[in-house]
């Protein structure tokens, strides 16, 4: 179980490298919005953890279930309330903000049930959204976004900046922070807001209360 | 459906059939334990000289790690994956366990046994009393579900298995399952509770008494002594059927398969013959179910589902029933079943959550309603395949 970190696959997508680092060994974890349980096996495999997770989609938990993961079927928005205080020692969202209805409410319920959150999502502060939008006017399509406007389950995008006005609007306190290039490279940890919101393709947060 | 007409098979009977000489001597394996080990009961009262009657699949290991017990539900038997011995019939889920299956009876070895207060072999009011030489009748005190898992943890004592590797049932089955996880957590490594429920609702509780009232309103049942006139209440018994079977349907599948069409006929005959399918349909279930159901064991065994209330047992809080279990979970509803509404899943799911247990949820789309459990569903099947598995790697079974 507990193998070490350097077995990463090497096919493992970046961000979710990204979020595993900053999970310690043999912790308990909440992945919310934990699709097909990718991040969760590979947490499992690489870092010992007790996963459980929750996922809207019907297919995607069958699929975690048939892999040997503790998945239930549920909706981030209406159903982490049911948690109770400090249940886990992490509570990831990945990839998953920015389709939730009410991202400042699911926030507030990863600190509370976890005593640490780890939150990754698509900055929409990225140059290339900036220049689609202003060349083109119109909503930004790209190959790691790639639905139209009408048809997309991301319904809440934001900035890097928008997110950390958000954490500083409830009071969490942000631990780390990763800034991922298009190409996976990570932006260096002391580069300026400015820098990380323009040129940071998806970002990781490590949040406390 | 029926080709036979349904009103001539309502009709009653002289002698009891099969149900009844299987409550002695069943065509299962028993086991009967002495008047030492009586089963104590809820009631505060017990049964003495108990007898269950069990069935067995696949080969228990030498590690006696492998087991995994079925609960059945409200009309089921210990004849799981076997032709069943009143009606020919295969087994009532033989689509989940047998070898290959989801439960797969070359890997595991699956256990059986009839509930207390069946009609099937294990003690039900169709049994003989030893202190009377008479059918119980009423004279056997109600059991409960905790009964029924008491019941079945004797039996595990005496076939030598300490720890079930699981444990899996739909409907009263899944109630028996919440209980093992709840009553003896350290005895069951994983847990299969499907379109079932920590408590029997008020709606249910209802239903099941109008089945009740149609059994007693019957004259034949006799003050439940019936046996001992050559008779049974099988007209009340095809009625509590009759109403009891359209809460396993959902009424979408219910107009699918019948919508308004009349049987064997052009239009209405202005009567109160069977003129609609779905009556026919209804009939039917009620007039064979008779044959293989004893009345007075319908009476117990539904009183068994209302009273149970794993909350209530826990000091009103569900997730004080799972305190520190380690057993893995897997729950399971169906999208169309308002008898055990995803609702009643979401809540032992929440009480799990809230006590830090395993625990996975699955809903399964169909419109199927609450019988989808016993039908050929493949999400299901992929789900029970699937956390099995992963259950049997974690115990070192695979």
């Amino acid at each position: 179980m507990n193998a070490p970190l350097a077995s990463f696959p090497a096919s493992t997508r970046v961000d979710l490298l990204a979020v595993a680092e900053l999970v310690a060994p043999g912790s308990r974890v909440l992945d919310v919005g934990c699709g097909d349980g990718q991040l969760l096996k590979l947490l499992e495999e690489t870092r010992g953890v007790d996963g459980r997770g929750v996922e809207i989609g019907q297919k995607n938990v069958n699929e975690c279930v048939a892999r040997g993961l503790s998945v239930i079927q549920g909706d981030a928005d209406t159903d982490l309330v049911d948690y109770p205080d400090d249940a886990f020692d992490y509570v990831i969202l990945s990839q998953t903000l920015q389709a939730t209805h009410r991202p400042r409410e699911v926030l507030e319920q990863l600190l509370r049930i976890g005593r640490k959150a780890i939150v990754s999502f698509p900055n929409f502060g990225h140059w290339r959204m900036r220049r689609l939008l202003l060349f083109t006017g119109r909503m930004p399509v790209t190959r790691s976004l790639p639905y139209s406007w009408y048809d997309t389950p991301n319904i809440h995008f934001c900035t890097i900046r928008d997110f950390v006005e958000l954490c500083r609007e409830i009071g969490a306190r942000i631990e780390k922070a990763t800034a991922l290039r298009a190409d996976g490279s990570r932006l260096a940890f002391n580069a300026p807001m400015w820098a990380w919101n323009l040129l940071g393709q998806q970002a990781v947060f490590l949040l406390s209360r | 459906m029926s080709e036979a007409s349904p009103t001539a098979a309502i009709r009653a009977a002289p002698v009891p059939p099969g149900p009844l000489n299987q409550a002695d001597f069943p065509s299962s394996p028993v086991v009967r334990f002495g008047a030492d080990q009586a089963l104590r009961l809820d009631s505060g009262r017990q049964i003495e000289n108990l007898q269950i009657a069990y069935q067995t699949y696949g080969e228990l290991n030498s590690a006696r790690s492998n087991a995994i017990l079925i609960c059945h539900a409200l009309t089921g038997d210990q004849h799981v994956a076997s032709t069943n011995p009143v009606t020919g019939k295969p087994g009532w889920w033989d689509l989940m366990v047998g070898p290959g299956r989801p439960i797969d009876t070359d890997r595991y070895y699956v256990i059986c046994s009839n509930v207390v207060g069946g009609c099937m072999g294990t003690t039900g009011p169709a049994s003989t009393n030893p202190a009377t030489d008479k059918p119980y009748g009423l004279d056997l005190p109600v059991v409960t579900v905790r009964d029924m898992v008491r019941a079945q943890a004797m039996l595990l004592d005496h076939l030598g298995i300490d720890t079930l590797f699981s444990v899996a049932g739909g409907s009263l089955g899944g109630m028996q399952v919440l209980q093992w996880a709840a009553a003896y957590p350290e005895r069951v490594f994983s847990a299969l509770p499907i379109a079932s429920g920590a408590r029997h609702s008020s709606q249910n509780i209802a239903f099941h008494e109008v089945g009740r009232q149609a059994v007693m309103a019957d004259p034949e049942w006799r003050g439940g002594k019936y046996y001992l006139y050559g008779t049974s209440p099988r007209k009340g018994l095809a009625v509590a059927r009759m109403a009891a079977h359209i809460t396993y349907l959902s009424d979408s599948a219910l107009h699918r398969k019948f919508g308004r069409n009349l049987q064997d006929r052009d239009r209405p005959t202005f009567g109160f013959d069977a003129d609609f399918q779905i009556e026919s349909y209804l009939r039917h279930q009620g007039a064979t179910f008779v044959d293989r159901f004893d009345a007075n064991s319908y009476l117990y065994v539904t009183r068994a589902m209302d009273y149970f209330d794993l909350a209530a047992d826990h000091g009103g809080r569900l997730a004080n029933a799972f305190l520190g279990s380690k057993t893995r979970l897997c729950v399971v509803s169906f999208t169309s079943d308002w008898l055990f509404p995803t609702s009643e899943s979401k809540a032992v799911v929440r009480a799990l959550n809230a006590a830090g247990a395993s625990v996975s949820f699955v809903e399964i789309e169909t419109d199927r309603g609450h019988d989808a459990f016993l039908l050929d569903e493949p999400e299901l099947f992929d789900a029970v395949r699937g956390f099995l598995t992963s259950a049997g790697r974690a115990r070192g079974l695979l």
